[in-house]
């Protein structure tokens, strides 16, 4: 057909009717490769390939899937396993009263709302093997909505950011200003409910420094909060949330509120407190001194210490390694599935009795 | 009686009029009536030319259809069934006078003329004896009826009181001839201007949006962007939710702007032509746009009429001007129009002409049109042949006067512009029952958040006051207390319901409606570049007029297809003669008759002045008999034989070259002057240029005479008389009195009837006759249409007496069809057989293949013509439609019983099962399609065939073709006889329809749409096609000689119906394929999307956060992931066209909706279900216990759910070009290069998360 009409036609569009074809009219010595790029193209004739599921294709996917996949699996578990992990719980520990009666519950409120009280807690820990430098210092919490809408939306960006938008507080409710109209900087339920534990670790009385430095996401610092932007107003109205901040440090240097600004994603989270610049030795005796002073008392929660090295995995989680590996494993099983059934029962390649008609005037 | 009489004068235009000018109006009604009918349809020929008569009875018989109705109930009730069709309802809502015809289709309006009298009946011999023959069948059948009823006289009355009404029902136009300030002094009739575009610039805005909104689709969209504006419910941020709204729109809006900004322009070039206009006196130009009703316009030649018009002088003494109504109808012949005597004399005076038309309100009906003019108390009818419409022009008339009756908006041109209406193509109407399941499960989810939030807020209802990530209340001194945002535990479950709903709002694919049509758009544009469709020799490209139903292409289960134009060319062409009992012609298709024709064509060349547009190669020992200078019975029977072929027809011939210049250089061959011939019959043209061919060159024709040229030599022969083709008589004569004062009558007509007024008792004429009778059997069987051609000499006597009747018979005003009748059987008796015609309607090119392939494919292909039994099945066979081994079951009813009766018959006998049983059907249909197996069969399937075999065999018929006819139809299509019809077609292979009107055939095609669910194409090129056309779910046009009309009314046209097979077989699966899984795919994006929103929320103690920003929310379905869609709906192919064109079977996938079904559906969403918890979950896991926050998870997920469901497409596509692995690794890297892009920018909460 190509050969016979050497005629090249050109689909236009015209609003009114639709596509139309002009002929342009031209020998065919004038038919350029651009000409027969285009004639490929509006005829649907560019070059495909077309991959066809072949057993032979589908085996060696699989095969090299497994293969892939299984070592990566192996690799992560092995990491996850070197990771050293110390986690202790300590919200129940440091409390006096403990029990599931309502005097109970009260008793533990009004201990951990009573700024008098001495919520000094020591806990004493032991390092299961060695843990090399750098150890991240975490806390985690269970169980705390740091997701919830209400939650993620009490903030503002922009007073965060600059000292001019102080007022900009409307976002924040219902923690967005002091009685008489001044606002509250930072503002919003996330600032207000900052976390304010702290603690203290040392062993046989050296006390090993936690590096508070840079714990914070190097952009929340540079630039999502300002660093002319000091705390105004804040926590200084019953009830008191949570940590107070110290007014004569900008935002920008207060980094456990920049680490807790960013809200965590799932319910049970942990967030960075610091980081041990020394090595704790197996078996090592560590004391850590817990001021227990964030209220998650009046809501079911944890608190948890979390000491944990790091690998190139991150923390120690199996998941990825065990996805990993049985999603491999799946593959070469299916694998050696297909080369079995392709051996004891071949078929050929396109048989047409599995198509669709004939299977359907089969079965009926 | 006393009340007709004065009126019959007015009636009737020829009565008034020498015989001569009768002769004229008579053939011009006829070609009126071929303005709107096929010429395969023969049948709708004599309802056009009675269309003018008939409106004036429609009132009146308004009245007395109650009555008549009881009597005619067998039919009338039959017959409203077949009417009963939208399009057609719809012309009859908007035009109450010609409602009452339009209710009493084809039986009853014949029944009006033949008993009314009132009419003669201006059957054209354009049709021969196929268009006779079903008008005959039918209105004989109805007159018996009638007869019996004892109505007749009763009727006659009734229609000759008509006219009186016209003038004092529904309040006519009064039209003052020259005065437009009297004629639109009472009411303002509208001016010339038109106005095609749809906005002004004013209202474009409220009412381009305002039609917008008229899509759901839009509304949904609208009222969740309203409820994102509510502040407990603002889950987005208010801007965004509006932009893909104000984007939709915005485009939607532009493209609707440029498109009006066209018409406009198109508009004012039209507006601003000019036309020459009668003001004090003289003519001078004016702009069209202010040309008023009531002006006199004068139009030169070849110019375009700017309104409806009604003629009141031509160029011409007798008042004739020629149109060409291209653009109105699409029909390329000249038609002749009329001014009336009397105002063309009055003209022609110079008197000032003035007067009164008092016409019916504008309508859309081309083919009527219906009036009085008033000159000087005297009242005169017009009616179609005395009007001229907008848009067409004048030919071979100088010029032209008219008076403006309908200007502007009023035109008839411009009231047909009217759309075809937008069809919805099946798919989309399953689409919808999946997006009702999809909705469902938007409803579940929400239900499930809202439902969780309550229970959550009411564990934890004593704890909301102090709940760190809660705070019910505020703090503050001065609102202690008070509530923040909280409205109790039942409102702000209602309000999380809300909430949810504007969080997975693209649980419904919103963007699926605009990515389909942009899909659709490609594919048309593919469609349309299709080299393999684009028919070469006519120039016409294949074009989709709808964009809506491209799908429906791969689903079709049955082809309706015209037949001439359609599988034939409509080109008739002279193939064979039988003269004097001896075979000429019959190697005129072997070639090597070359070297003998030479000589003759020498001979020829030199005497002939005259070259034909077309050429026909003659035969050579037919010329050579021709040219024979021995005298015998054979020579002049040839001659007179192509004397006939000649003069008795009503062909005008039309030369190019003026005749004067020509006659001057006869002698020199370089100067031939050309001549066309132009008429109704295609057959006739084709009978006239033979007769050219052996030197028989019909030279011109007025009314009174016409001019042969034999050989060189013009012979002058005087028309006496002219009996017109009638389908009761089956033939034409015409007398002619020769320059040797010898008079002859010449007859042609259908075999049948010929046959019985020869001449007998003659030992020759016997073996000629025989000879002959033998040769049309022989002519018949290979497809060919033939004539039969006799002549006889008449006595004075005989010539006298006929001369007397006949000058009666056509002057009589009442029956006088019957008493012309009466004349023509004085004269058409004894007659001489001279031989027999055979045209061939040729076949178009590959229309047997085309047949093929799809009857392969399983489609059903039903050839609903308006040709005779015979010609039928003769097209039938000879493109492959019907095969010697099919059982013919012909149904030939003349009544009711009659019909049930073959129904029953052929139903016992070939085991057809009732509806009851649809299953034996469809299981019986699934063997049948078994027998096409082209491709190898493995062991499993041959035994199914032999099983198959056994069960035919057992049940003893093979394939079935069931053969009807109109007459029939109208029976049956009655209720109850429609499902035993329908059966019986439905187990048919094939089915044919020979002489249907094009209501029944729509009839039938809404016959095979309201009883199955299989997909209906309709294909045809003329105007009796389009109400089957538009009936059908997807109408296709052929773009032939017949015009514009099928084409306009059509969603697809194209040049050739070959090309049906490729469109069907190969764009058809390819577009449903692709539009099938476009769908699902659409469904799974974005039910993974919200899904995985979903088990998110169910994280966030049921509040709707969302972890996403909501900037990746608005792009995900719009940037993210739409382009590769796109792509992939325009450019993937499962197979090749070759593979598809070569195992048509594959087809079948199409009606089988495997491509999207109900189960695919289901599975798509299981495979969502899955999908969608491993990409929530997997992310989870691994970060469970992390530091990991909410923003970096929600870009984790972002990231992963693109790769997804790019990675599930990627595993989809079937063929990788190079646009697609562009689109689809693009749109990934372009996600990941957006989330860069907005998580530089400060404001958002995310920032900086890179």
């Amino acid at each position: 057909m190509k050969e016979d009409d050497p005629t090249v036609l050109k689909a236009e569009y015209s609003p009114s009717d639709g596509w139309r074809l002009t002929k342009i009219e031209s020998s065919p010595e004038e038919l350029t490769r651009v000409d027969e790029a285009e004639e490929k193209f509006t005829q649907q004739e560019l070059p495909a390939c077309k991959p066809i599921l072949t057993p032979g294709l589908v085996i060696t996917t699989l095969i090299s899937i497994g293969i892939i996949f299984v070592p990566i699996g192996l690799g992560s578990l092995s990491a996850s396993e070197h990771v050293v992990e110390i986690v202790d719980r300590y919200d129940d520990a440091c409390i006096p009263s403990n029990g599931d009666d309502e005097a109970a519950k009260r008793e533990r409120l009004s201990f951990i709302q009573n700024a008098k009280t001495n919520k000094t807690c020591i806990r004493n820990l032991v390092v299961p093997k060695k843990m090399k430098h750098p150890i991240h210092v975490y806390y985690q919490l269970d169980n705390f909505y740091q997701n919830h809408r209400r939650y993620v939306k009490s903030r503002s960006d922009r007073q965060y950011r600059s000292p001019g938008s102080e007022g900009d507080t409307k976002t924040c409710a219902p923690e967005s200003e002091v009685d008489d109209h001044r606002p509250i900087v930072p503002c919003g339920l996330i600032a207000w409910s900052l976390f304010n534990d702290t603690y203290g670790i040392s062993t046989k009385d050296n006390p090993i420094l936690i590096n508070k430095k840079d714990i914070a996401w190097p952009s929340d610092k540079n630039s999502k909060f300002g660093s002319n932007v000091y705390p105004k107003n804040f926590q200084k109205q019953d009830p008191v949330g949570g940590g107070k901040l110290n007014e004569s440090l900008p935002l920008s240097e207060q980094e456990d509120l920049l680490v807790w600004m960013r809200t965590a994603a799932l319910p049970n989270f942990r967030k960075l407190y610091g980081r041990i610049e020394t090595d704790l030795e197996a078996d090592e005796k560590i004391t850590v001194v817990i001021q227990n002073n964030y209220n998650t008392y009046s809501f079911d929660s944890k608190k948890q210490l979390v000491l944990s090295t790091t690998t190139w995995i991150g923390g120690k989680n199996d998941f990825l390694g065990k996805a990993y590996i049985s999603v491999g494993g799946t593959c070469l099983f299916l694998a050696i599935a297909f080369i079995l059934t392709y051996v004891i029962k071949p078929r050929p390649l396109g048989d047409p009795a599995y198509l669709s008609w004939n299977l359907n005037s089969a079965t009926r | 009686m006393s009340s007709g009489k004065p009126l019959l004068s007015t009636s009737e235009p020829s009565s008034a009029t020498s015989p001569h000018h009768r002769r004229h109006s008579s053939l011009t009604i006829g070609s009126l009536g071929r303005l709107c009918h096929n010429t395969s349809i023969s049948s709708s020929v004599t309802d056009g030319s009675q269309h003018s008569n008939l409106s004036d009875h429609n009132d009146e018989l308004e009245d007395e259809l109650e009555e008549f109705d009881e009597d005619i109930s067998p039919l009338g009730g039959a017959l409203r069934n077949s009417v009963e069709c939208p399009a057609y309802l719809r012309t009859r809502k908007k035009f109450k006078p010609v409602d009452l015809q339009l209710q009493l289709p084809l039986p009853e309006r014949k029944l009006l003329v033949s008993w009314g009298g009132v009419t003669d009946p201006q059957h054209v011999w354009s049709m021969r004896e196929v268009s006779g023959a079903s008008s005959q069948a039918v209105s004989s059948g109805i007159q018996d009826y009638l007869n019996k009823s004892q109505r007749s006289e009763r009727f006659l009355q009734i229609s000759m009181q008509l006219k009186e009404n016209l003038t004092h029902h529904d309040n006519p136009r009064l039209i003052h001839i020259n005065d437009p300030k009297r004629t639109n002094d009472n009411f303002e009739y509208s001016g010339n201007e038109i106005r095609t575009s749809k906005y002004t610039f004013l209202n474009f805005l409220p009412k381009n949006l305002f039609i917008q909104f008229h899509r759901v689709a839009y509304l949904y969209f609208l009222a969740i962007a309203a409820l994102n504006q509510l502040p407990p419910l603002a889950v987005f941020g208010r801007t965004v939710s509006l932009v893909p709204l104000l984007f939709v729109l915005t485009v939607t809006a532009v493209k609707d702007g440029y498109e009006d900004w066209r018409r406009h322009r198109s508009d004012r070039n039209e507006n601003n032509r000019e036309a020459l206009v009668l003001q004090s006196g003289k003519f001078h130009p004016k702009r069209w746009k202010k040309l008023q009703s009531g002006e006199v316009v004068k139009i030169c030649s070849d110019e375009t009429i700017p309104c409806d018009m009604v003629l009141l002088n031509t160029s011409d003494p007798s008042g004739i001007a020629y149109i060409q109504t291209m653009n109105l109808d699409g029909e390329s012949n000249l038609k002749t129009r009329y001014a009336r005597q009397e105002t063309n004399k009055l003209v022609l005076d110079g008197t000032i002409i003035s007067g009164v038309i008092t016409c019916e309100q504008p309508n859309r009906n081309i083919y009527e049109f219906t009036a009085n003019l008033e000159i000087k108390g005297q009242r005169y009818p017009l009616s179609q042949s005395n009007i001229i419409l907008r848009g067409c022009q004048l030919k071979n008339t100088e010029w032209a006067i008219g008076v403006v009756v309908y200007a502007g908006k009023d035109t008839k041109a411009m009231l047909n512009s009217a759309m075809s209406p937008a069809k919805r193509s099946r798919l989309e109407t399953y689409m919808n029952r999946e997006t009702f399941w999809l909705s469902v499960f938007l409803l579940i989810m929400c239900l499930v958040v809202a439902i969780g939030m309550g229970l959550w807020l009411n564990t934890h209802k004593n704890q909301l006051d102090t709940l760190p990530y809660y705070r019910k209340i505020y703090f503050d001194k001065k609102k202690f207390g008070e509530k923040y945002k909280y409205y109790g535990i039942p409102m702000e479950t209602f309000f999380s319901f809300l909430s949810s709903i504007i969080v997975f709002q693209i649980m419904i694919p919103i963007s699926l409606y605009i990515t389909m049509e942009l899909v659709r758009l490609g594919q048309s544009y593919f469609m349309i570049g299709d080299r393999h469709m684009y028919d070469s020799s006519s120039d016409s490209r294949f074009q989709c007029r709808s964009l809506n139903i491209n799908e429906d292409l791969g689903q079709i289960r049955y082809v309706f297809s015209d037949k001439t134009g359609t599988l034939t060319e409509n080109k008739m062409e002279f193939r064979k003669a039988s003269v004097w009992g001896k075979q000429y012609g019959s190697t005129l298709s072997v070639d090597g008759t070359g070297d003998t024709n030479v000589g003759a064509e020498a001979v020829l060349e030199g005497r002939r002045t005259w070259k034909l547009k077309s050429e026909i190669t003659p035969d050579s020992e037919l010329l050579k008999l021709l040219h024979n200078d021995l005298s015998g019975d054979e020579r002049i029977a040839a001659q007179e034989f192509f004397l006939t072929l000649a003069a008795c027809n009503t062909v005008i011939p039309i030369a190019t070259q003026s005749p004067s210049s020509s006659d001057t250089d006869s002698t020199l061959r370089a100067s031939y002057g050309i001549v066309d011939y132009q008429g109704e019959s295609p057959d006739e043209q084709a009978l006239v240029a033979a007769a050219s061919a052996y030197g028989y060159t019909l030279y011109e024709r007025t009314s009174g005479h016409i001019v042969v040229d034999v050989n060189g030599e013009k012979l002058r022969l005087v028309v006496l008389g002219l009996h017109e083709f009638d389908s009761v008589r089956k033939r034409m004569s015409v007398v002619i009195r020769f320059p040797n004062d010898s008079v002859k009558v010449l007859v042609k007509g259908a075999d049948t009837s010929m046959f019985s007024i020869l001449k007998r008792d003659h030992p020759d004429d016997n073996h000629t006759k025989h000879a002959t009778q033998s040769h049309l059997n022989e002519y018949s069987s290979e497809g060919l249409r033939t004539l039969v051609v006799a002549s006889r000499d008449l006595t004075g006597e005989e010539l006298v007496e006929w001369q007397s009747t006949y000058e009666d018979a056509s002057t009589s005003l009442t029956d006088r069809s019957i008493k012309l009748r009466q004349t023509a059987a004085l004269i058409e008796c004894d007659l001489t057989l001279l031989g027999a015609t055979a045209i061939e309607d040729k076949l178009q090119e590959g229309v047997p293949e085309a047949i093929e392939s799809l009857r392969q494919a399983g489609i059903k292909v039903w050839v609903l013509t308006g040709d005779k039994q015979e010609t039928a099945i003769s097209i039938g066979l000879s493109c492959k439609l019907l095969t010697a081994d099919m059982e013919q079951i012909i149904i030939n009813g003349t009544s009711e019983s009659e019909c049930r009766k073959f129904l029953c018959d052929a139903k016992a006998k070939y085991c057809v099962k009732s509806a009851n049983s649809c299953d034996q059907i469809s299981v019986w249909r699934q063997n049948t399609e078994s027998d096409y197996l082209e491709i190898p069969l493995g062991t499993k399937l041959s035994s199914l065939q032999q099983q198959h075999a056994g069960q035919e065999e057992g049940a003893s018929f093979g394939p079935l073709a069931l053969i009807i006819d109109g007459n029939s139809l109208v029976y049956i299509l009655e209720k109850d006889l429609e499902s035993e019809l329908f059966d019986l077609a439905t187990s048919c292979k094939v089915v044919l329809c020979c002489r249907v009107a094009p209501l029944q055939k729509a009839g039938i095609v809404d016959l095979i749409k309201c009883r199955s669910d299989d997909m209906t194409l309709a294909i045809g090129d003329g105007a009796n096609d389009v109400s089957m056309i538009q009936m059908a779910d997807v109408g296709v046009g052929i773009c032939g000689q017949e015009g514009r009309q099928a084409v306009m009314a059509s969603d697809f046209a194209m040049g050739q119906f070959r090309f049906l097979k490729r469109l069907l077989l190969v764009h058809g699966h390819w577009n449903y394929q692709r539009i099938g899984y476009l769908v699902l795919y659409n469904f799974y994006r974005n039910a993974v999307f919200v899904l995985m929103l979903f088990w998110y929320i169910l994280y966030t103690a049921f509040s709707t956060t969302s972890a996403l920003t909501d900037w990746s929310s608005v792009f995900y379905s719009v940037l993210y992931t739409s382009l590769p869609t796109i792509v992939v709906g325009i450019l993937d192919k499962d197979l090749s066209h070759k593979t598809l064109l070569k195992y048509p079977k594959l087809y079948s996938a199409g009606y089988r909706q495997e491509s999207y079904n109900m189960s695919l559906f289901w599975i798509t969403m299981l495979d969502m279900l899955w999908q969608s918890l491993v990409l929530f979950y997997v992310p989870l896991f691994t970060y469970r216990d992390s530091t990991i926050d909410i923003w970096s998870m929600g870009s984790l997920w972002t990231i992963a759910v693109v790769i997804l469901v790019n990675m599930h497409l990627a595993m989809d596509i079937q063929r990788w070009v190079v646009i697609t692995h562009i689109s689809l690794w693009g749109s990934i890297s372009i996600t990941y290069s957006c989330m860069v892009v907005l998580d530089s920018i400060p404001v958002f909460p995310n920032y900086g998360l890179v």
